[in-house]
């Protein structure tokens, strides 16, 4: 098509529309490049601030020593100890989680879905402080008179942390098992197959990849909690690898709560905070990234 | 089927219930704690009076506080949100920026608000100088719900069917009046629901308001937008770490009651109004 | 009243990269009932979309010229929103907006500035004209979605009405509706050409037999023969037509 035409069409369009129709478009327009502009903004802030921390390059990345008061910055055990946490947290929230979901998409009757279904929802949004506070009251005090130790532990986080992801699990993989096609199911069952043998044999291969999927987000929501986890891990001066259960950790979140209330301004700490931060952000957009392109191939699919 | 067939899905049925059975008991016991715990410190005193000393007084600064908070929040959030939605999903072309653009809206919306708090503890409290105040704490929320408010919005407008758009265009509407009258009159359920659930994570985030907005004790309420505020989850936060007396563990309970009732009332009527929503969009 | 007149029209999509009308020439004629029909992705759909510029929601590139009332509707002048006024259209699958019967019906006329207290008069004489105003006249204010398929495929007939169109497009107004209420739309139809111009895509040849004054054939975009409904379907000049109507394939 020749320019000439471009222009014609380009016209018209805009020859009907009269100018609050224009002026309007423009003002979305424009509303919605601040927003857009405001969420490049926070990201470009961050990593500029948190370039003097990824400056130190391997001693930031690797070093096993994180502690402030002598400059020493190495987030390696930060980020181990956040991954033990998030890992056996999710593994909790499968266990009950994925049951659940089975439960809720084909066995559970009518009547009760309609009461769980809005717990679960519920349960998405309960302030994490007042989780944490539970957690700080009942299970800590628990596994200290129970097991032993401070009771501030890897054990506590792991099942506060359980609970708040648990509503994400469940959610997203109801969705996938429900999206699984009726006629799959049919066809299993007209061969003779029980309601149990159908959905394990065939509803759940198909559901699969939205099924780890909100394993993926789960795992997202775990590594990025805060509050909760905070009040109940226990977050010991110099963080350590921990060698059981029942031993508390640190994990980034709980680190920068605690630090960002006495870190100098314009120092080598605070720089290192915000890189902890944008650690932190690439860990959950990365696997919120694999998530939103898994639950879209399974679409596709 | 063999009995020993029979057996396992017996107890696999039973696996499936009893995991059932403790998600929605986790709501219940962490809930139900609270408000047992709780009960006992709520007055009229307890409600309308200011904090002292700090594990004594009433919460009244921090239940003013957190609705404060909320509101600069949805008044900075909602009306960027809403048009961005319009804008996005309306008039957008849909080619690869608007692709990127949903992209980078998905990513943000999975941020971990400690990180969007910590953001706006360095740019608007020590760069602009906002100081620890109502505004940069409102401000930090709404940069945290803003991406929830784009997509919930997004959303509803998208369930809305394009034949009601093509009928109302054939009508001789225009593409504003269009949106107006037929997408946004039918997509509103959805979307207020989704900025009320938004308003939720809002009322109940504690690490952005504790470093933006306030210590959680405050005493007074604030005069201007620039005064430090208080919140119902950062003093929670700080009795239940820093208390300890039977005094200060009973307050913290307390406000957690407040909030819990709070966040109740937000979330029950955003749910509501979507199930209404969706039933309408069914066609009943 | 008003005719359609197309010259060399021609419509691509996707960046020109399916050309979904051909050189369509057509003279459609004031107060009588035109019938579109050809197998599916012919392009009668297109075309028919193309009298009120609705393609172009679709990303659709026009050519040439469609002169309604002596004047191009795309020379870039004409005001998209009086040419869509003045054509009014009724879509396959019925679209009532979730409203009161009464809302939708004065739709049109509320984004047109009609004053308040000629509402009233108005949708009832638009009920009336697209026979449904006994059936729901005690009931204006229930929600439409409620009512059965052919009621409110009227009552999308009365809300094109309202708005007081001189040209009316159907794109297979019955395709989704039983025998008893096709029947009715048919009927209408044949009274409403007393009124308007009708133009109808249909892909059920009785249909078009039945109600149609003049039948345009279309086949792979082009517009392979068009004539008096009766004259078509009974001597066809094309080999084409005669195959279609015959039934040898589509």
């Amino acid at each position: 098509m020749g320019v000439l035409e471009r222009v014609r069409i380009f016209k018209f369009w805009k020859m009907g529309e009269s100018i609050k129709e224009r002026l309007i478009e423009k003002l979305l327009f424009l509303l919605s490049l601040s927003s857009i502009l405001i969420v490049f903004f926070i990201i470009v802030f961050m990593l500029k601030e948190g370039l003097p921390a990824f400056a130190l390059g391997g001693e930031f990345f690797f070093g096993m020593t994180w502690h402030p008061a002598t400059n020493q910055f190495g987030i390696l055990i930060l980020v181990l100890c956040t991954f033990i946490v998030g890992i056996g947290a999710l593994v909790l929230a499968t266990i009950i989680g994925i049951p659940t979901a089975v439960f809720l998409a084909e066995f559970s009757p009518e009547w009760l879905r309609n009461i769980i279904k809005p717990c679960v929802e519920m349960l998405v949004g309960i302030p994490s402080v007042v989780i944490g506070f539970f957690g700080l009251m009942v299970l800590v005090i628990f596994i200290r008179d129970t097991f032993g130790g401070w009771g501030e532990s890897i054990l506590a986080g792991w099942i506060i942390l359980a609970i708040m992801t648990l509503p994400h699990v469940i959610s997203i993989s109801e969705d996938a098992i429900r999206a699984v096609p009726k006629a799959y199911k049919e066809a299993s069952l007209a061969l003779g197959a029980t309601h149990l043998q159908t959905v394990t044999r065939v509803i759940l291969p198909n559901a699969r990849s939205g099924i780890l999927a909100s394993l993926i987000l789960g795992m997202g929501n775990a590594v990025g909690e805060t509050m909760a986890v905070l009040m109940v891990i226990g977050n010991p001066e110099i963080p350590f690898i921990p060698e059981s259960v029942l031993e508390p950790v640190r994990v980034l979140t709980s680190t920068i709560v605690i630090e960002a209330a006495y870190m100098i301004w314009g120092s080598t700490h605070q720089h290192a905070l915000i890189a902890l931060g944008v650690v932190l952000f690439v860990i959950v957009a990365l696997l919120n990234a694999i998530t939103t392109v898994m639950i879209r191939k399974g679409m596709v699919k | 089927m063999t009995g020993n067939k029979k057996i396992t899905e017996k107890l696999v049925m039973i696996g499936m219930y009893v995991a059932a059975f403790i998600t929605v008991a986790a709501l219940f016991t962490v809930v139900g704690y609270v408000y047992v715990k709780g009960i006992g410190a709520i007055s009229l005193d307890f409600l309308l009076d200011y904090p002292y000393r700090l594990e004594f007084g009433g919460i009244f600064p921090q239940i003013v506080g957190t609705i404060y908070l909320a509101a600069v929040c949805l008044l900075f959030a909602v009306p960027l949100g809403v048009a961005s939605a319009i804008y996005l999903s309306e008039y957008a072309p849909d080619n690869m920026i608007t692709g990127t653009v949903r992209f980078f809206v998905e990513c943000l919306a999975g941020i971990p608000s400690i990180v969007i708090g910590l953001f706006g503890l360095i740019f608007l409290v020590h760069y602009l100088g906002l100081g620890i105040s109502l505004l940069s704490g409102g401000l930090t929320l709404g940069f945290m719900i803003l991406p929830w408010t784009i997509r919930a919005s997004e959303e509803a407008i998208k369930a809305v069917p394009g034949s009601y758009r093509e009928a109302s265009l054939a009508l001789g509407a225009s593409k504003w009046q269009t949106i107006r009258n037929v997408v946004l009159k039918n997509a509103y359920p959805g979307i207020i629901s989704g900025i009320l659930l938004g308003c939720g994570k809002a009322i109940g985030d504690t690490a952005i308001v504790l470093f933006t907005a306030g210590s959680g004790l405050e005493w007074f309420l604030p005069m201007a937008i620039t005064d430090p505020v208080g919140s119902l989850t950062v003093y929670t936060y700080i009795l239940a770490t820093q208390a300890h007396t039977e005094a200060g563990i009973l307050r913290a309970f307390g406000a957690s009651l407040v909030l819990l009732t709070m966040f109740f009332m937000v979330t029950v009527t955003a749910l509501y109004l979507r199930n209404r929503y969706v039933r309408r969009m069914s066609g009943w | 009243m008003s005719t359609i007149e197309t010259r060399e029209l021609n419509v691509y999509y996707g960046d020109e990269k399916v050309h979904a009308l051909k050189n369509v020439e057509i003279k459609i004629e004031k107060n009588k009932v035109t019938a579109l029909i050809g197998p599916s992705g012919c392009g009668k759909t297109t075309f028919l979309r193309s009298l009120n510029r609705l393609n172009e929601l679709l990303g659709a590139t026009t050519k040439g010229k469609v002169i309604i009332d002596g004047k191009d509707i795309y020379d870039g002048k004409e005001d998209v929103i009086q040419l869509r006024k003045r054509v009014g259209m009724v879509f396959q699958h019925p679209n009532p907006f979730p409203m009161s019967i009464y809302d939708n019906v004065a739709y049109g006329p509320r984004i047109h500035g009609v004053k308040k207290k000629e509402l009233n008069g108005l949708v009832e004489e638009s009920l009336r004209k697209a026979a449904l105003w006994d059936e729901v006249k005690d009931r204006m204010q229930e929600i439409a979605l409620k009512f059965s398929g052919g009621q409110q495929q009227r009552l999308c007939i009365a809300r094109a009405l309202a708005v007081n169109p001189e040209i009316i497009l159907f794109d297979e107004p019955c395709s989704a509706l039983d025998p008893v209420s096709t029947a009715k739309i048919e009927a209408l139809l044949r009274e409403l050409k007393h009124e308007y111009t009708i133009v109808i895509v249909t892909h059920n040849m009785q249909q078009a037999a039945r109600v149609s004054d003049f039948t345009a054939f279309f086949l792979m975009g082009e517009l392979i023969e068009f004539g008096e409904t009766k004259e078509l379907f009974e001597r066809p000049r094309d080999k084409r037509t005669e195959d279609y109507i015959t039934g040898r394939f589509g």
